[in-house]
């Protein structure tokens, strides 16, 4: 493992205290929690919270600032954090107007955020939650734990968060950050593994020569391993499976999302989004926006994910609004 | 003498050691189905229940059951965390205002820890989780009367060699379809363990339950 950390079973830690001193204007530690939360507050505002594992950074803590979180729950690497530091995170987040909690669809930290939920209740703060599953690259099914959140969350974020700047009560916040929740579909692929610090080795091998479509930002298990493959073959079968889903058509009009993993570079990503830039010319789907960068990782893994949101007149107003965060600036 | 707070410590320092011992086993077995940090978990929660532990002296077995139950919650995270915690804080709640435990005491408190883990994780048998140990085993408790250690140990063993030939269908397993066949679950490694550590107490200290 080479890794540029002092101690592998400290780097949630010294990575919170190093975010909070670049961006102090932006966001501060809440003492003695794993919570990150904003400066300003807006007053009776419904609070926005999301959180899980570290090492999607800039996720999520990256997201709070004014016009999307209002905390975020930064648990050990690829773990969801306990429901005590969530219970921190709605607290820290709660002005008495309610609390929405976004949760990506992972067993742990659905768990945890529900426990944290019914202590938050009993502390008499109104909390409500959103579930993000916007992975096609798994089968959608309520008997299995069903479809992953991945990078579409930053959408999510940003929705509910613009949504709850409008001063909208917890219920009208909820129902917005639904609708994102329904036409956002996002799917990855990998290029090579990565290593969670305190493991000291990679997660799984891949060989120089191969790539995995529809791998999990942990490194789960995609659709197919097969060999490296170029961008443009790459954009086709991303965007072909997300089109099969059915909620993007012809007409319609879509925000899109590239989304690095951790060691893909820029060129990359936008060598692959002029590909999804004419795939989805040619099927008619108009491109409202486009984000090119790093918004979930997964520590160093190399690869990519694309996201495609539905968008309509509400959604375009609410990702238009401002958004004064250390990663999502609009 | 059934089961008494001196006892649950000694299951809690069995289990740890074992926890410890085998922490890249099992973080292992999560590489080959999960996201690889189940043993690193565990091997947080239990040093962390250890230390907590060790600054009270406690009353009952209860109490004690309910410190460590809270510290796993807290410091395990992922779904290990409220599962395993939810297990041992259903114990703690069912064993309230007993100094000793007997048989009949410790098979209602397995009762109700399994029907904790059931509602948490809103898994069933046969999904290749943790469930596939704890529902065998409190079966197991329902059709005795005394406690054999030697068969409760094998019993627990059993059912986690099973999860083995089992395709997931909850966790991040469940990803793996078919490949997830195979290879034990890494929740019932841990299960094992627990139950394990309880039967060896029991059979050392010459508890009779």
């Amino acid at each position: 493992m080479k890794k540029l950390i002092n101690d592998p079973n400290n780097v949630v830690e010294e990575m919170m205290k190093g975010m909070a001193a670049a961006h102090h204007d932006v966001l501060k530690h809440v003492p003695d929690t794993a919570v990150l939360t904003r400066v300003e507050r807006t007053a009776g505002k419904v609070g926005i919270v999301s959180g899980g594992g570290s090492g999607h950074e800039p996720s999520h803590a990256g997201f709070v600032g004014k016009g999307m979180l209002d905390a975020a729950v930064c648990g050990p690497v690829f773990t969801s954090p306990g429901p005590d530091q969530v219970l921190e995170g709605i607290k820290a987040a709660d002005s008495g107007a309610g609390v929405l909690l976004v949760i990506k669809n992972y067993s742990g930290d659905v768990m945890n955020f529900e426990m944290a939920m019914e202590l938050a209740e009993m502390e008499t703060i109104t909390v409500d939650k959103v579930i993000v599953n916007d992975d096609v690259a798994v089968e959608d099914s309520t008997y299995t734990t069903g479809r992953r959140g991945i990078a579409g969350t930053v959408f999510v974020h940003k929705i509910a968060g613009a949504k709850a700047e409008t001063g909208a009560p917890l219920a009208e916040v909820k129902a917005s950050a639904e609708k994102a929740i329904r036409n956002v579909r996002s799917m990855g692929m990998a290029l090579s593994a990565c290593t969670i610090p305190a493991a000291g080795k990679p997660g799984f091998e891949m060989a120089e020569n191969e790539m995995e479509i529809g791998m999990g930002i942990h490194g789960e298990p995609g659709i197919e391993r097969t060999l490296l493959k170029t961008a443009d073959e790459v954009a086709e079968e991303l965007i072909s499976k997300i089109l099969q889903d059915g909620v993007h058509k012809s007409g319609d009009e879509v925000a899109v999302m590239i989304n690095g993993l951790g060691s893909t570079p820029l060129m990359e990503l936008y060598i692959l989004n002029g590909k999804v830039s004419d795939i989805l010319e040619e099927k008619g789907i108009t491109v409202y926006k486009t984000f090119v960068g790093e918004y979930m990782t997964a520590i160093e893994m190399a690869g990519c994910s694309v996201s495609l949101l539905k968008l309509d007149d509400e959604l375009k107003e609410l990702l238009d609004a401002p958004a004064h965060t250390t990663a999502f600036r609009m | 003498m059934g089961l008494t707070t001196k006892h649950i410590q000694l299951w809690l320092q069995k289990t740890n050691e074992k926890i410890q011992e085998n922490k890249t086993y099992l973080t292992e077995l999560d590489q080959a189905i999960g996201d690889g940090d189940h043993g690193i978990n565990m091997a947080r929660g239990f040093e962390e229940a250890i230390k907590k532990t060790a600054e009270s002296d406690y009353e009952s077995p209860s109490d004690l059951l309910k410190d460590w139950a809270m510290t796993l919650i807290s410091k395990v995270g992922g779904a290990s965390g409220p599962l395993f915690g939810t297990a041992i804080l259903k114990m703690s709640m069912s064993v309230k205002g007993k100094a000793e435990i007997n048989y009949a005491e410790l098979t209602t408190a397995f009762e109700e820890a399994l029907a904790g883990i059931l509602q948490r994780g809103h898994a069933a048998e046969n999904q290749k989780t943790l469930v596939d140990v704890w529902s065998p085993i409190v079966r197991f408790l329902q059709e005795n009367t005394a406690f054999d250690s030697a068969a409760f140990t094998n019993q627990a063993k059993e059912a986690m060699e099973q999860t083995k030939d089992m395709q997931a269908e909850k966790g991040r397993a469940a990803y793996l379809k078919e490949r997830s066949i195979g290879h034990i679950d890494p929740g019932s490694a841990s299960s094992f363990y627990l139950l394990q550590s309880l039967s060896e107490v029991i059979e050392k200290e010459g508890v009779t339950v």
